[in-house]
């Protein structure tokens, strides 16, 4: 199983500290990562002969709702040489502030995929990447207000003094 | 400095020795609404900056607020070039949360390849026709819009809908074929079996196209799968990659079919010539498929006037709470979803969905392999790269 020797070879290469937790209920196991080693981890895991998760499928910035105030990133990561496929995920609690927000290191040094779907992430969710080389929106105007994708946001009344209706 | 103040002062420093052209959002070339800045010096590109967004729909957005089933239009908006694609990968996807993927009667996974594999070839002859159009050539495109046309044509007769068909469901079809579908359907690929070749003689082997696109936007393979390239342009670089054969969802794993890589038989390998090579060959693969499928359809798994499409529709389709990533292959690459099912699993609304586009990977590549070229090759890379703004913008 492809989970448990990935497990290995984390531990191995970081401590037991790096993995936090994982999630087997569903069809596609999932490891929780401490979300400050997260790209350390895919580096390993990119260039380690044994894995070569060397293609970054899809990244996706979340919010886990207003009750449990928690942000996190998910990665799917895919093997082109051993065509497996591996699901990494990180989060941590956040106040909401929208002056202030919640930040992950970037993965963009790694897959260079991740570039525009870092920018995607801060511009529809929220989430600042530390490193990032050039955190701009990129899908909404760059003097949009709020972030679309929280599950707390309101739709402005007006933009830029029209009527939405 | 924020990011956004670096680049202004960026676009701001290098006006005053270089000039800033803005390509798009209205140019033609740009097959949509994108906005390319050109930092140019002369006729040599020395930066590409895209714009994307033009085209924003709040795809994710709207997934959170409708239903699964619901959501099936809006994926058909995505690509709107090959919608039965889009809408086969959500429904699989779906279909696997709800534990319901093995009971699909074959029949119907028949029909979806079949006619997955036809708006494939749809939205092939647009990228190959377009891109002859940017290049300089007119007549590729008239005649591949003409034989679209036929595909166009029997995709209306099969859903109702000439480019956003709605028509395959969660758990099976919205309509059985129509009756004499599968004889028109062979019709077609006869008569379009010799279409291919007349066009790779006017396009795809004509000397003044080849000098045009060979080693022209090289794209190697560690750079094309660094920067999440799928599809056509990954294989265009050398590596067989096709996700029908990777993960053999559907019923692709019985069906005999090649996947045809670049090889760099007019220039380097990864250059533009051969990211079209593979589309033009590629649309030789399908109508194998097609062929294969309409054989089944027409001896084991014919139309009985029992047989009904919507009988393995299930009742409520509200998935237990988990999460599920779903890939497939678009016609323009990997095509994935990623569900977030309620967290109660009671509920028949997503908590959160992700489309990852294969266009938006990508065109991401497009400032690191357009990089020194000239403006005229730059139109060349982008049509090469066969992006379509409705996906990438969703």
């Amino acid at each position: 199983m492809i989970l448990d020797s990935v497990k290995e070879i984390l531990s191995a290469r970081f401590g037991d500290g790096v993995i936090i937790g994982e999630e087997t209920s569903g069809l596609q196991p999932a490891l929780l990562i401490n979300p400050e080693q997260i790209a350390d981890v895919c580096l390993e895991l990119r260039d380690n002969p044994a894995t070569y998760f060397d293609f970054l499928s899809c990244l996706s910035g979340i919010d886990y709702g207003v009750t449990s105030n928690r942000f996190g990133v998910v990665y799917h990561l895919a093997s082109i040489p051993y065509q497996t496929q591996l699901t990494l995920k990180v989060n941590k609690e956040h106040t909401r502030d929208i002056n202030d927000l919640p930040s992950f290191p970037t993965l963009s040094n790694v897959y260079r995929t991740a570039d525009w779907h870092e920018r995607e992430a801060y511009d529809l969710v929220g989430i600042y990447f530390e490193g990032h080389p050039d955190l701009r929106r990129i899908l909404l105007p760059d003097d949009w207000e709020g972030y679309p994708l929280r599950k707390d946001y309101k739709a402005a009344e007006y933009y830029k003094g029209i009527k939405v209706d | 400095m924020t990011p956004l103040e670096r680049y202004h002062r960026k676009i701001a420093e290098a006006a005053t020795q270089d000039m800033i052209l803005n390509m798009g959002p209205q140019h033609p070339s740009t097959h949509g609404v994108l906005r390319l800045e050109l930092i140019t010096d002369g006729e040599i590109v020395k930066e590409v900056i895209p714009h994307a967004g033009y085209l924003h729909r709040c795809f994710d957005k709207h997934a959170e607020n409708l239903t699964y089933q619901q959501t099936i239009p809006f994926t058909d908006r995505l690509d709107y070039l090959s919608s039965m694609n889009n809408s086969h990968i959500w429904v699989m996807g779906v279909e696997r949360m709800l534990g319901i993927d093995k009971d699909i009667p074959k029949r119907v996974e028949y029909i979806r390849v079949l006619v997955c594999e036809l708006n494939r070839i749809a939205s092939h002859l647009i990228s190959i026709g377009t891109y002859g159009i940017d290049i300089g050539a007119f007549t590729p495109f008239l005649w591949c819009f003409r034989d679209r046309e036929h595909i166009m044509g029997m995709l209306e007769w099969a859903s109702g809908s000439r480019m956003l068909y709605n028509y395959i469901w969660i758990g099976g079809l919205f309509f059985d074929l129509p009756v004499g579908f599968e004889e028109r359907c062979r019709e077609f690929v006869e008569y379009f079996k010799p279409k291919m070749t007349e066009l790779n003689e006017l396009l795809t082997n004509n000397q003044i196209f080849i000098s045009r696109t060979a080693n022209v936007g090289v794209l190697p393979l560690d750079v094309a799968i660094n920067y999440g390239c799928s599809g056509p342009m990954l294989r265009g670089s050398g590596l067989k990659w096709d996700l029908r054969r990777i993960d053999n969802y559907s019923v692709y794993g019985e069906l005999d079919f090649e996947v045809p890589i670049g090889t760099g038989a007019m220039g380097t390998t990864g250059d533009c010539w051969d990211r079209n090579k593979v589309r033009v060959d590629e649309i030789g693969e399908s109508l194998k498929i097609i062929e294969q499928c309409l054989d089944r359809l027409q001896k084991e798994l014919k139309r009985t006037p029992e047989f009904d499409p919507r009988a393995k529709l299930p009742r409520r389709l509200a998935p237990k709470a988990q999460d599920y990533y779903m890939r497939g292959e678009c016609s323009k690459g990997e095509l994935g979803f990623y569900f977030i099912t309620d967290p109660t699993g009671k509920s028949e609304i997503p908590f959160r969905v992700k489309a990852r586009g294969p266009s938006f990977n990508n065109l991401s590549v497009i400032s690191e392999i357009s990089k020194g070229v000239m403006i005229a090759d730059l139109i060349a890379i982008v049509g090469s790269i066969d992006f379509v703004l409705g996906e990438l913008d969703r």
